[in-house]
């Protein structure tokens, strides 16, 4: 048994055992890895969705609101039971009853799924609006000087939807890192989770959670600074009012 | 023309398809354990409203100064609501509850005579942190859309007020926080649903709401989807109907506006 109650502050957040600093960096590094996989799902299913939205029949965009609609409103925490205890033996069933052998989800698979689909549920939202204030004239512009449907996406849709839903995706990106602390109450061991063992192992919870607030405070410091050199970069050559 | 949109033929049959996969469910799932857990299901429900309005109405009265305060307030108080919304929005809602609950909480014995003081018996309860976690979180957040809508309303109006005599008071109390209100309100529905959706996370310092109470269902009786489907719906509802209280005003206010 460690006495901690004697250790310094540096001691306490020394990298190597039996500091803890070690164990917040490997959880702030799980949490990323989570919250970014997550992400570019997130803008895959709802670039996707916000394109189908748009041009998709009518069956396609009602299914999508209901998608939206539906991931919205219900709390990330009851989405993440769902898709971690319920999810698993949904699909198992599934899988047995079509001959198939049974697969495994880990934690890691099951945080990712559910920052997908949250992610994408708003990223949908965010790039359909930013889609719909392109005036049409543009799209007909580019139409009528011969241009094939994936270079008006590139040189027409992409660059002027970018300004319009940078801020948008920048918020989204800030919800995904924080969303992640919400798999420590399904025993995931992201950053969240383990400055709270580190705190009940040493009894120094002030310290170890204000470290962990710490960590995420200089990652959205990091990531608004890149998002906002971003929407320098796309916003070049447009007029600021 | 909005009942003609509806009654479209794929909506009518999205309709049965619904209606057939909740028949389904309620007649092939199990729900038995709803009569023996209703009353405490309601008590949790009754625990979750409570603390979404008290803490979206207490939010909502602290963000004012904070969004005051980086408006036109001096540098230093500027700087120090400034920074609690940067605090507030960069760091997970969770954290800051158990920085609270367990962090605080941990202090507190060792603050010579608060065992004896009046106020012990709040201290050990999770209740007050629960409350002042959210209620921080929902003036951190509204706080930045406040200050936008702040420096939003037109300068003419402030100085229509100001040349007319008003006290600064009475301008903010007359012209300034109500032209500010308008302009949140439609992001106001949006801003309770996610206050919604942050009231399950007070579960994890032991306060009972609809969450907890779906929780220990789940362990006691060792069902695995029904419980959790009904506390998804349960949830489904209640944005629904904020969404419904939301529309319902912000209509109101638009009819005011133009008459």
């Amino acid at each position: 048994m460690l006495n901690y109650r004697d250790m310094s502050v540096a001691d306490l957040l020394a990298l190597a055992p039996p500091g803890w600093g070690g164990v917040l960096l490997d959880g702030l590094w799980l949490s990323l890895q989570v919250a970014g996989a997550g992400y570019i799902i997130g803008l895959l299913i709802g670039g996707s969705g916000a394109l189908l939205k748009i041009s998709g029949g009518p069956l396609t965009r009602d299914l999508l609101t209901c998608y939206t609609t539906l991931v919205r409103s219900i709390p990330e925490l009851v989405l993440i039971l769902l898709i971690y205890f319920a999810g698993p033996v949904a699909l198992n069933q599934l899988l047995s009853a079509l001959g198939l052998p049974k697969i495994e989800i880990s934690p890691l698979v099951a945080g990712i799924t559910v920052i997908a689909l949250v992610q994408g549920a708003y990223i949908t939202e965010v790039v359909r609006g930013a889609i719909e204030a392109i005036p049409v004239g543009h799209i007909e512009a580019a139409r009528s000087l011969g241009m094939r449907p994936f270079t008006i996406f590139r040189r027409i849709t992409l660059p002027e939807l970018l300004p319009t839903a940078l801020p948008g995706l920048s918020n989204l990106w800030l919800i995904a890192t924080k969303d992640t602390a919400l798999l420590a109450v399904v025993g995931f061991s992201e950053l969240t989770l383990v400055a709270r063992q580190a705190a009940a192992t040493t009894k120094h919870h002030l310290l170890f959670l204000c470290a962990a607030g710490l960590l995420y405070l200089i990652v959205s410091v990091i990531s608004n600074w890149l998002f906002r050199r971003l929407e320098n970069r796309v916003n070049r050559g447009q007029s600021h009012v | 023309m909005f009942k003609a949109q509806v009654l479209v033929a794929h909506r009518i049959a999205l309709a049965l398809f619904f209606a057939a996969l909740f028949a389904l469910a309620a007649v092939n799932m199990q729900w038995d354990w709803i009569p023996d857990y209703a009353a405490k299901i309601l008590q949790g429900l009754a625990k979750t409203i409570v603390l979404l309005i008290s803490t979206s109405i207490a939010g909502f009265i602290l963000c004012i100064p904070i969004a005051l305060a980086q408006v036109c307030g001096p540098k230093p108080l500027a700087w120090l609501a400034h920074k609690f919304c940067t605090i507030i929005r960069g760091t997970p809602l969770l954290l800051q509850i158990w920085l609270l609950y367990y962090g605080l909480g941990s202090i507190f014995p060792y603050v010579p005579g608060l065992r004896e003081a009046w106020i012990w018996p709040y201290l050990i309860d999770p209740w007050p942190y629960a409350f002042v976690a959210l209620t921080l979180s929902f003036a951190g957040y509204e706080g930045e859309t406040m200050r936008g809508a702040f420096a939003g309303v037109a300068k003419g109006e402030l100085e229509a007020g100001h040349a007319l005599g008003m006290h600064p008071f009475t301008i903010l109390r007359r012209i300034w926080l109500p032209r500010a209100i308008q302009r949140v309100l439609p992001t106001l529905n949006g801003e309770l649903i996610l206050q919604l959706k942050a009231t399950p996370l007070v579960a994890t310092i032991a306060v009972v709401d609809t969450y907890a109470i779906f929780a220990r269902i789940r362990q006691e009786t060792y069902i695995i989807y029904e419980p959790l489907l009904l506390l998804a719906l349960t949830y489904l509802l209640l944005a629904g109907l904020i969404t419904l209280l939301c529309k319902y005003f912000e209509a109101k206010s638009r009819a005011r506006l133009s008459s």
